[in-house]
């Protein structure tokens, strides 16, 4: 009986053990000797099986995987542990959207061309290693995957409306943003009660991220109200607004997605983890009427994906950056790609025939992998990203589109954007 | 006598005195010190998830504390300037105002009014009873989606039943007001049932000897119900207004949900931003605590201010 209650302690105590040197994040040796590396995601990264890939290959490396559901509680996380000073896992991922957020405390994160394991330049795309490199040089991420934008379109209403409907056809219309409003118009004159896309800061945002400079200049100088691209851009998209081409359902919003199901809107700008979006918004019910287009006007774009950074916190950075390595090189990335369709963003992984060949029965059994592949090339340079970026394109921009769609004046709202801007540069 | 003295007095008488034996040396400790522990766990719990993390909100508040800066930087009252110079806080002030009015308001009329009714003798009093509580059991955050959705500008199904009387649709997410009496129609949904239940309480604790005396007099109903019903439920009405204001004040859930998107903005230009969601936007978005805690503050001592009014308030007007 006594002894029994000895080994109870003991397994207690281990326990407590092993939990506290978790939490503290960088735990280095487990009980058998081997290295314990931590890794922190969110969404779907498509890993799990090459953990155990990596494990087989290096049995001196444990990996612990904490996963987040959604992206946003996983960089509140991150960010209220960098404050901390410790609590980090080994290998933290990190969404484009809060890029600029995180680059301006990349000051506590290792530069991987200094520690990692020498990789060659052209392993990714070039605008997306360009955007999670600092000013003076330094590598703060590997990337891992990237959401390239295509144009989804309506077939159906497209032919209603008298437009071409064909993929190859439909190109013309979205060559430059002149000829897509220009089409908005004649749509929105043909179908009433459909609108020409969804929501305005949803094609804003597409605009505003091919601009060379976006809010801030590269001395970190908010330049939103004399950048005069900008308010052009605002204008244009303001003005389709005012002639009825958006459908003002908010990205995300419940009312977004019954606007899917009563198709409220014809076209929308799509990334290509979009493709699955509207599958499940628009619903079996809207199977075929969907397809989707390599063309954007002007070119291309980026929207979303992820990298993985190594913070200073751990304390098996270089294992840690050897790891993350491996896991961003092309092999892996496919495998990552089959697994959760995470779209790779290294270059040989776009030439991948697993990845050409891949379709999508929704919109018509287009070849999703090819098209969005030539898309991803077509995306130039990154967009320099200050400070507070994504806070402005987040809470102060888009609402503030939002609000002209509520029938607030373009110019009111540009004013209240123009503040609200820098208020949150401060 | 005097403290000197009997110290000594109680040294010497010690020293004289033999060494009791352990044992009742041991349960004299026990019954010095035990009372303390017995309270302690609240005490201790309290200093440490109540009065330390107050204080240190306090002095947070003083310094310009971002996350994961390096060195927050000392600066005194500053944040509190900002602060009262800022539309955006006077605006959520506003907002939490005028929400807390128009859920807190009917709602307590709504609930003494309840309670009378169900105090009645009424067939199945307990599944009555039981029935307008269950709003209140119900998930706070599936009841607000489901409002939410209820709420929608566009789809929405009390447009759709408004349109039926031919009124025409409001846009619950741009107007102020429309905003306002959609966030307060989920607090009333949820809590109105919930006060109604402690008025009844307090109802069934009045004497029923005073109403027969009453009843000889010849008093009505009415008369009945404001002379002797209301000037009794004083006491509990004092609790459910300053349990109302004190939730009412920091109403958070509500109006961070019913925005659409998922921001902390309350709405594009913040129309139904409350000092809470303003407070969460600071901290977790603009990542700025020292600005956090300085509204934190603030509020707390809105909400003192106002608790207090309310409870002098009602002390006086039901006599």
């Amino acid at each position: 009986m006594r002894h029994r209650w000895i080994s109870v302690l003991i397994c207690a105590a281990t326990t407590a053990a092993v939990t506290t040197a978790c939490g503290s994040g960088g735990a280095s040796q487990s009980a058998d000797g081997k290295t314990e590396l931590t890794i922190a995601t969110f969404n779907e990264f498509g890993y799990e099986e090459l953990f155990k890939e990596y494990e087989a290959a290096h049995p001196d490396v444990k990996i612990t995987q904490r996963k987040t559901g959604q992206g946003q509680p996983h960089h509140q996380n991150l960010f209220t542990k960098l404050g901390a000073g410790s609590g980090l896992a080994d290998i933290e991922g990190v969404e484009e959207g809060y890029l600029s957020q995180f680059m301006s405390k990349a000051g506590q994160f290792n530069d991987l061309k200094e520690i990692g394991p020498k990789i060659e330049d052209d392993r990714w795309l070039a605008w997306k290693t360009q955007a999670i490199t600092t000013k003076d040089g330094k590598l703060m991420g590997y990337g891992t995957d990237i959401g390239p934008l295509a144009m989804c379109y309506r077939k159906d209403l497209f032919e209603k409306a008298g437009l071409p409907s064909d993929p190859e056809g439909v190109k013309a219309l979205f060559t430059t943003w002149d000829a897509y409003f220009a089409a908005g118009d004649q749509f929105i004159a043909k179908v009433p009660g459909v609108a020409w896309f969804d929501s305005a800061a949803q094609v804003y945002n597409a605009m505003h991220n091919q601009l060379e400079t976006g809010y801030y200049d590269k001395s970190d100088k908010l330049v939103i109200d004399s950048n005069t691209a900008i308010k052009a851009n605002w204008n244009t998209v303001t003005a389709a607004v005012a002639k009825g081409q958006s459908a003002r359902l908010g990205a995300f919003s419940n009312e977004w997605n019954t606007g899917f199901k009563l198709g409220k809107f014809a076209t929308k700008t799509c990334p290509s983890w979009m493709l699955g979006v509207v599958e499940s918004q628009a619903g079996p019910e809207n199977k075929g009427l969907w397809a989707v287009t390599d063309a954007f006007p002007n070119g291309g774009g980026n929207w979303g994906g992820s990298y993985l950074t190594v913070p200073k916190q751990s304390k098996n950075a270089k294992k840690a950056a050897e790891l993350a390595a491996w896991l961003t090189a092309p092999e892996q990335q496919i495998k990552a790609f089959k697994a959760k369709g995470t779209f790779p963003s290294q270059v040989k992984a776009l030439d991948a025939p697993e990845l050409l060949e891949q379709t999508n029965a929704y919109f018509g059994d287009v070849k999703a992998g090819t098209l969005f592949a030539t898309q991803a090339k077509k995306i130039k340079a990154a967009q320099y990203k200050g400070p507070a970026d994504g806070q402005i394109q987040e809470t102060v921009v888009s609402p503030a589109l939002q609000s002209v769609e509520q029938g607030k004046s373009p110019d009111e709202a540009w004013k209240a954007a123009v503040e609200g801007a820098q208020k949150a540069a401060k | 006598m005097t403290a000197t003295l009997s110290k000594v007095d109680r040294g010497r008488a010690q020293e004289a005195r033999p060494r009791p034996p352990r044992r009742y040396r041991l349960s004299n400790l026990d019954t010095k010190v035990s009372p303390y522990l017995f309270v302690a766990p609240f005490f201790v719990l309290f200093a440490t998830i109540g009065l330390f993390p107050l204080l240190y909100t306090a002095y947070v508040s003083l310094f310009d504390w971002e996350v994961g800066a390096d060195e927050p930087l000392f600066i005194g009252l500053e944040n509190y300037r900002t602060l009262f110079e800022d539309d955006q806080f006077w605006n959520a002030l506003f907002n939490t105002f005028s929400i807390f009015v128009l859920s807190s308001g009917p709602q307590i009329v709504v609930a003494v009014l309840l309670a009378a009714l169900l105090n009645a003798n009424l067939r199945a009093r307990t599944g009555w009873r039981m029935g307008v509580l269950l709003p209140y059991v119900a998930s706070l955050v599936a009841l607000t989606i489901i409002f939410g959705n209820l709420f929608g500008p566009q789809y929405g199904l009390v447009n759709d039943v408004l349109g039926l009387i031919g009124i025409d649709p409001i846009d619950w997410q741009a107007s102020t007001f429309g905003s306002h009496v959609a966030i307060a129609s989920m607090v009333n949904w949820r809590w109105t049932g919930y006060n109604a239940l402690i008025v009844l309480a307090a109802m069934q604790a009045i004497p029923r000897d005073v109403y027969e005396a009453a009843l000889v007099d010849g008093a009505s109903a009415l008369r009945r119900f404001f002379s002797i019903t209301l000037p009794l439920l004083k006491p509990t009405l004092i609790f459910v207004i300053v349990t109302s204001t004190i939730g009412g004040l920091q109403i958070f859930t509500e109006p961070k949900l019913f925005e659409p998107s998922g921001g902390s903005g309350g709405g594009t230009e913040h129309q139904y931003q409350t000092v809470v969601l303003y407070l969460y936007q600071s901290a977790f978005q603009g990542l700025d605590l020292g600005y956090a805690s300085a509204i934190a503050w603030v509020l707390f001592l809105v909400v003192i201010a106002v608790a207090g009014l309310n409870f002098f308030l009602t002390r006086r007007a039901v006599k």
